[in-house]
């Protein structure tokens, strides 16, 4: 969906979140992307998990690679910090930015392209090194922004729109996060709101690396017959293993189902994942049972969504570098610079 | 003409140079600081250089040392008294001694004449034969010969043993046991030279007053320290030769100064990265949000990281860059000397970018320049790269002690705070309000509502906002433009020493290039050549560098690279007369000496007055 120019009345009737703000103090810039496009839905989406999180906009720092999922953090959270950097690099500049402020909320979006192709380096390393961050992949199979050549994440015997098959073997980058250390790994569909934010809230409210990779068709270069990532192609294929409801602390109502249905997950924070078993023997806290499902379930051409892996004991970069508890950029002078009286000190050892 | 067989022996007091050929890894490093120490204890200034191969264990390294009373700190070259403790290298090792010089080898295996020279005064000493007579721990008898061997220094060069006796106490404070051992090995080869040696033989040290209260540290550990002085909290890199131990001693002062004493938390961050890709974005990312954060690296990284450098430029971030500079790629030099990264770095990137650049001198510099650096890189808000070399990286040198004001506050530059943009004071990320080109920014988390922005390169507006329009492009250019005029009244000025007369000679130079400058300084002198001297600190360009130009006639512009870096820089930044600019270029990957700059400036002058150049106007 595109966004339009916005009224700039607002009814008195519209809903406000617990800090008083409206789904418009979430919005961004309107979208320049294709009508149409996956991307946008995935933008809508992350608006109203902010939304309902009562998330301070301005505590959020979004950052992107380059493409056109790339450019979408221009398109939500406009009162959010937010960096447009190079492309397939935007993982290691999230990762110097909550070095340098543990304190905020990191959103890093990326594309296919910029994630399993050029970046699948900086990729694997901020999964691996325990950033504490929500790293969504808006999956098309496609550049986009280059104008529809294959991305890395195409299945092999895709079709291009003009008919040419795809050779190379894909690849998966939830398989990747599962094997590379990720906490929280998740993937969805664009076309599917119900089940996406939901999974993005769980993901902002996780500490340590949250993976989401969200297939967004391409309206314009891959939701033709013959491509694995359309939407019809997908909504066919569509295998969810759970369906999930996030639960801040302070809403803590049981919804009724029958028992052996439901898994609660508590998080470091208290939230809590209530996931809904769509297939029966699927543990989301089993690392390695979720990496043979995943391959077992791609071997017969199915795409599994829902949360596939959650460890609810999950640490995070800073605890590895035991950094202090204020941010390292808000500490002063006298914090950082040890004087001249220790460098008086440090000359007599030196002679 | 029949050589001399009587060959006559050098005779110097607190100048000469001694190398000492090791093998890597047998743990002769440490003894050989020990009596470089010893000599400096003794007042006499020192300059050692280590040579050493891109290899950890096995292969040959070398210790150089001069020794120089009158306090020259550049690189001599040749050698006076030869250390020969590596078999492997034994016959280029003779050769390189100056006829009339020492040789003090290990005498155990007997070797045939014919190894030897008649024109050195030959010193065996049976070190290894000692060591399998006094230790039966293998370890030991590797590591005492070489305290044996000081020990035998110590007494052909008529040194104080008292000294290297209290060094050794000092270096072990607490563990009597190995000062006990060390110091019986250290005697062990003072009394065996004093017994079958000719001690003191002609080369010799003598107590004098040449140190002062200078200090004796290398330049990487000095960034390291003035990364920490200059309040960086965020370190990303990735290892090479020689800039890995900058983040080492970065580490290891932070982890001394600060840790918090209340919870033995960190107060910074060093978080090894995958390559040199990913420390650049870490440090852009750390910066752009509000920490002082830095990189060190060497030519291959900087190549590596030039994308970046890009953004960082244009999204206007301050991070600040050490670069040990080094031979060529990876398979270059890696372990030799150059300052070949100018250009690199000047222009680092795509598009119309163009970066500061500082140039420590010593390890003295290192740390205020270092530390400075995140100063200049906040105020201005862009990279600023520390460009030093392995020669002032990797080598203890003797400097100017540190020193600290303590009313000093970091310049963080234009950051609009919350009570700012409460205020309704006009924000706009890329809009030059103040008129020197440097915009305000704000730090992530700052403000509900005000003051957020989208960074990215050039496709945006004064305010941030997604703009392709050629005017609000041709605007940045034009503030970047100015905010580099900014920069070149802000950055250290030039260093310049006139001769003791008038001229119309000058020369520029920069980095280590500084004590072979000071010395050929004396020397041309010497030779009644006057030269003024101009040592650049920085890039871009001060007026003063124009200027020194304009003032003289002919200028050497004298540096470690075959293709005259600076003098290209000169020339396009300056828009000078290239016919003024003399090259005067050492590039073999060894450090300049005073003898190679005096030279090549004395035959050019003389050539000079044969066929005089163009005047030109000044
Ligand atoms: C270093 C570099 N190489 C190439 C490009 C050109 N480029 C821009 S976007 C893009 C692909 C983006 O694909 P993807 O990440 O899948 O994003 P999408 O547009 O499909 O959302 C490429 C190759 C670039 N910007 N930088
Ligand atoms: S080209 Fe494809 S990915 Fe890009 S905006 Fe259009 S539909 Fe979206
Ligand atoms: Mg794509």
């Amino acid at each position: 969906m595109t966004y339009f120019a916005k009224p700039k009345l607002l009814r008195p009737d519209t809903p406000k979140n617990a800090l008083g703000y409206t789904r418009r103090d979430y919005e961004g810039a309107i979208s320049s992307l294709c009508a149409g496009c996956g991307h946008d839905s995935i933008s809508a989406a992350v608006v109203q998990a902010c939304f309902d999180l009562d998330i301070q906009p301005h505590r959020v720092a979004k950052l992107s690679g380059i493409g056109c999922s790339s450019k979408t953090p221009d398109y939500f959270l406009g009162n959010s910090h937010g960096f447009n950097t190079t492309h397939g690099r935007m993982p290691s500049v999230l990762t110097g930015a909550a070095l340098a402020n543990r304190d905020l909320i990191y959103l890093g979006v990326s594309g296919d392209g910029d994630s399993a192709s050029i970046g699948i380096g900086q990729f694997a390393h901020a999964m691996r090194r325990g950033v504490d961050m929500t790293y969504l992949v808006e999956n098309n199979g496609v550049y986009g922004l280059t104008k529809g050549q294959f991305s890395a994440t195409a299945d092999k015997g895709s079709k291009n729109k003009r008919g040419v098959v795809n050779t190379d073997s894909p690849i998966d980058l939830v398989a990747l996060a599962l094997q590379l250390g990720a906490t929280y790994v998740a993937r969805s569909f664009s076309g599917d709101k119900e089940q996406l934010i939901p999974l993005i809230k769980g993901a902002l409210r996780h500490r340590g690396p949250a993976f989401i990779d969200v297939i967004s068709p391409c309206v314009t270069f891959n939701n033709h017959a013959g491509s694995t990532k359309s939407y019809d192609y997908v909504r066919e294929h569509n295998d969810a293993v759970n369906r999930l409801d996030f639960i801040l602390p302070r809403d803590q109502i049981e919804a009724s189902y029958a028992p052996g249905e439901l898994r609660r997950v508590v998080q470091h924070d208290g939230s809590i994942l209530l996931l809904r078993k769509l297939k029966t023997d699927y543990d989301p806290t089993d690392r390695v049972g979720a990496m043979n499902h995943l391959q077992e379930r791609h071997a017969i051409g199915e795409i599994v969504t829902g949360l596939l892996f959650v460890d609810s004991t999950s640490e995070s970069m800073h605890r590895h570098l035991n950094t202090v508890e204020k941010p390292l950029n808000q500490l002063g002078d006298a914090y950082l610079c040890p004087g001249n009286h220790a460098l008086e000190a440090l000359n007599a050892s030196l002679r | 003409m029949k050589a001399d067989t009587s060959p006559k022996t050098l005779q110097r007091c607190n100048d000469f140079v001694i190398k000492f050929a090791n093998i890597n890894g047998s743990g002769s490093a440490s003894a050989n600081e020990l009596f470089a120490r010893a000599v400096m204890r003794m007042g006499v200034p020192i300059a050692p250089r280590n040579i050493f191969p891109s290899n950890i264990q096995g292969m040959p390294t070398w210790y150089e040392m001069r020794v120089s009373g009158a306090g020259w700190l550049g690189r001599r070259g040749g050698c006076d008294l030869m250390v020969a403790m590596n078999p492997q290298t034994w016959d280029r090792d003779i050769a390189e001694i100056a006829p009339g010089g020492y040789l003090l080898y290990d005498s155990t295996k007997n070797l045939p004449r014919s190894r030897f020279r008649s024109d050195v005064v030959v010193l065996g000493l049976p070190l290894t034969e000692m060591c399998n007579s006094e230790y039966t721990d293998p370890r030991q008898r590797l590591l005492f010969k070489n305290i044996m061997y000081v020990g035998a220094l110590t007494a052909l060069l008529n040194m104080e043993f008292a000294v290297v006796e209290k060094l050794i106490a000092e270096q072990y404070r607490g563990k009597d046991k190995l000062i006990g051992a060390n110091v019986n090995a250290l005697k062990l080869g003072y009394d065996a030279a004093q017994e079958v040696l000719p001690c003191p033989i002609g080369l010799q040290v003598e107590r004098a007053n040449g140190v002062g209260d200078k200090i004796f540290i290398n330049g990487n550990n000095a960034c390291g320290l003035g990364a920490v002085y200059g309040g960086a909290t965020v370190a990303a890199w990735y290892p090479i030769t020689p800039s890995t131990p900058v983040i080492e001693a970065f580490s290891s002062y932070c982890r001394k100064y600060r840790t918090d004493p209340d919870n033995g938390k960190a107060r910074y961050a060093v978080v090894q990265a995958e390559d040199e890709l990913a420390s650049i974005g870490m440090v852009i990312g750390a910066a752009w949000n509000g920490a002082r954060a830095f990189t060190a690296t060497s030519g291959p990284g900087i190549s590596l990281m030039q994308e970046f450098f890009g953004l960082a430029y244009f999204a206007e971030v301050p991070v600040v860059v050490f670069d040990v500079q080094r031979g060529g790629p990876s398979t270059g030099m890696p372990t030799r000397t150059q300052q070949s990264d100018l250009i690199a770095c000047a222009y680092a990137s795509h598009g119309d970018t163009k970066h500061v650049l500082l140039f420590p001198e010593d390890p003295y510099e290192c740390f205020t320049l270092g530390a400075q650096a995140f100063d200049l890189a906040e105020r201005l808000q862009t990279p600023v790269f520390v460009l030093l070399d392995l020669d002032i990286g990797m080598n203890d040198s003797l400097c100017q002690p540190f020193e600290w004001d303590d009313q000093r506050r970091y310049d963080r530059g234009k950051v609009m705070s919350a009570a700012e943009l409460e205020a309704g004071k006009n924000f706009g990320r890329y809009l030059d309000v103040d008129g020197d080109g440097i915009p305000w920014r704000t730090i992530p988390g700052t403000h509900p509502t005000k003051g957020a922005f989208f960074s990215r390169g050039t496709t945006r507006n004064a305010y941030a906002k997604y703009s392709e329009a050629g005017t609000d492009y041709v605007y940045n250019m034009e503030r970047l433009r100015r905010k580099f005029e900014t920069a070149k009244k802000i950055l250290p000025q030039p260093v310049v020493r006139c001769a003791a007369q008038p001229t119309r000679h000058g020369a520029i130079y920069y980095g280590s290039t500084s004590p072979a400058m000071a010395e050929a300084f004396a020397q041309l002198n010497e030779q009644g050549i006057q030269i003024d001297l101009l040592r650049v600190r920085a890039f871009p360009f001060a007026d003063a560098v124009i200027d020194f130009i304009a003032a003289h006639d002919v200028v050497f512009v004298v540096e470690q690279n075959e293709s005259g870096q600076l003098r290209m820089l000169l020339l396009t930044e300056g828009e000078v007369d290239p016919k003024k600019l003399l090259r005067v270029l050492h590039y073999d990957g060894t450090p300049i000496t005073a003898s190679f700059i005096s030279g090549r400036i004395a035959a050019a002058l003389d050539a000079h007055k044969v066929s005089p150049i163009r005047k030109v106007a000044s």
